[in-house]
């Protein structure tokens, strides 16, 4: 027998309304294993009618720990952590972690590792948008595009297994490079996918974009203004679906994203419906950008050769006896970044990524944080939730793009 | 990024505060002092033009400097594109000024700060656990506490701990 739980009314009392208190809406707890809420999330929802009065999002249910668990790990070893945070974007959230190091520590990147980095965190984006798409659609009872997105996701899947050897956990971008150059057929593969995929994208919008069941649903739905995105921190999609035109690779570049050319989509209505817009044209612009990077890939190596924290290259091992000496440092004692702190951002799928390290002058970190784009976009769900239909309530949360291991870390 | 800017609007905020800019693999890094965070915070959006608090996390120097804690808020600025850091000094059991009234979207940025690390937001308007359940206990990116699932010994509960073997409770 379950016992039911009490809960104290002190407890909610600064939560929920007076009408509440004296019993005249309903409390309705929606999660943690609702499928819409995509992950662990509790949504406590105060409902007068089928109207949304108020919702209290509760998020912890997929805390792991990560950045307690960093503090223990060498630097090499944390970077496994970053992809189990946001399962959907690990190349970004690899890629974050070691511009972060590579700030501590000075390391310089070599063109060819820059431009690979970039094609892959493009695909990346695209395959996280894939999901998004599928999902979103799926919760609002349109089954079959979920079919299609999956399918195309799988192909850049493939694409990662064949450069990492993982479809998703990849830990392929590495502080100071990449874990190695990728694979013969990498190009023609990657040229593959850009001739195929603009083709699905148009069948994607042919089903959705003037479906009139999908623009019911979401036109003038969950609006988020200008204003009120700004200050709550909402970054990425969300946020330029509200009219602001800023994206974290145009405003504070990285791995030389500021010799692409594209434009960052924006739309003004700030609707579940905008955000759909947004996030379909940035896989538009998305291909774009590894077309350029294709284009323009350079040769040499795609690692750097800066001894101090990187592990001597592996033909060496074999003739010298100080690059064995040093190969066994390096993997068992790891590499000591100077003390200091850095912070660095990248442009998840989901907003600005960031990443903060301070290092207290040893081999592990001292301390590790993560700023999440799904953290603070979560955040303004009860803005964009208040006053709309409980039905619609699915809607805005999907349009959120929430990944839960993203917001609990 | 306008290096120039940056330079300036932290050079003037740590003019009125009374401390110096630091510089820190790039990041601007302007000290606070506690009780003063909140008029920071106002001048920063008001005078300066940044529009959110991007990140906000704390550090725990355990044993190693006194105050224990030091809070490290990114302000980002839309307009301009840059990030200054400023860093604010808590001592265990100090309670700091919410700066939820100034940029809203600092409010589960402190919470998470209040649950893993033990630093009360007064002024906060809904300070309670957000990622640990409701009633754990201890705060967990603190520096004495364990990572693994026994307790370690330290010399301030090494009593405490003995007297639990003997008892052979654990």
């Amino acid at each position: 027998m379950l016992e039911p739980i009490e809960v104290s009314a002190e407890e909610l009392r600064h939560l929920v309304s007076e009408r509440a208190l004296k019993g005249e809406t309903v409390l309705l707890n929606m999660g943690p294993q609702h499928p819409s809420t995509h992950g662990v999330l509790r949504l406590l929802v105060e409902l007068d009618g089928e109207q949304v009065l108020n919702v209290v999002p509760d998020i912890g249910f997929l805390h792991t720990g990560i950045e307690k668990n960093m503090e223990a790990k060498r630097y090499w070893q944390a970077e496994v952590m970053t992809d189990r945070m946001d399962y959907l974007n690990p190349i970004g959230n690899n890629l974050a972690y070691c511009l972060a190091v590579e700030k501590l520590t000075g390391l310089e990147v070599p063109p060819r590792a820059q431009a690979i980095r970039v094609i892959l965190a493009e695909l990346q984006r695209i395959s996280s948008h894939l999901v998004w798409l599928g999902t979103h659609l799926l919760d609002l009872g349109a089954t079959s595009l979920f079919l299609y997105t999956f399918r195309e996701r799988e192909f850049i899947l493939d694409i990662f297994e064949m450069v990492s050897g993982a479809r998703m956990m990849t830990t392929y971008i590495r502080p100071g490079g990449l874990w190695r150059d990728v694979p013969d057929g990498f190009e023609e593969t990657v040229r593959a996918f850009l001739k195929a995929f603009p083709r699905r994208l148009k069948q994607y919008e042919a089903l959705v974009t003037k479906n009139p069941i999908y623009r019911d649903r979401t036109r003038r739905i969950g609006v988020l203004s200008k204003e009120d995105a700004m200050r709550w921190g909402v970054t990425g999609p969300m946020l330029r679906a509200s009219g602001v035109a800023y994206d974290t690779r145009k405003a504070r570049p990285y791995c030389g994203y500021e010799q692409y050319d594209f434009d960052i989509p924006t739309q003004e209505s700030g609707d579940v419906y905008a955000r759909y817009l947004v996030r379909v044209e940035e896989m538009r612009q998305s291909l774009r950008i590894i077309k350029q990077a294709l284009d323009n890939l350079p040769g040499g190596a795609v690692r750097s050769d800066d001894r101090r924290y990187m592990p001597p290259p592996r033909e060496e091992i074999g003739v010298s006896m100080e690059a064995l000496i040093r190969h066994f440092k390096f993997w068992t004692e790891g590499f000591a970044p100077p003390k200091g702190s850095a912070y660095a951002a990248v442009e998840s799928p989901r907003g600005t990524l960031a990443v903060f390290i301070e290092s207290d002058g040893t081999p592990h970190p001292y301390r590790v944080h993560v700023r999440t784009p799904s953290f603070a976009n979560l955040q303004a769900l009860p803005l964009m939730a208040k006053g709309a239909m409980i039905a619609d309530l699915v809607a805005i949360a999907g349009s959120v793009d929430i990944v839960l291991g993203d917001v609990d870390r | 990024m306008s290096e120039e800017r940056i330079q300036t609007v932290a050079a003037t905020l740590a003019a009125r505060m009374g401390t110096e800019v630091v510089h820190d693999n790039g990041q601007v890094v302007v000290r606070v002092p506690r009780e003063r965070i909140v008029e920071a915070a106002t001048a920063l959006r008001d005078e300066f033009g940044f529009q959110v608090a991007e990140d906000l996390t704390a550090v725990d120097y355990w044993q190693r400097r006194e105050p224990r804690f030091d809070l490290v808020y990114h302000f980002f600025s839309y307009e301009h594109a840059d990030v200054l850091t400023v860093r604010v000094a808590v001592a265990e059991g100090e309670e700091v000024p919410s700066i939820t009234g100034v940029f809203p979207g600092a409010n589960w940025y402190e919470r998470e700060v209040y649950d893993m690390f033990g630093i009360p937001f007064a002024g906060h308007p809904d300070l309670r656990r957000i990622i640990m359940p409701y009633d754990w206990e201890g705060h967990p990116l603190r520096k004495d506490y364990p990572l693994g699932y026994e307790e370690v010994q330290f010399t301030f509960n090494f009593d405490e701990i003995e007297s639990k073997k003997v008892k052979g409770r654990r």
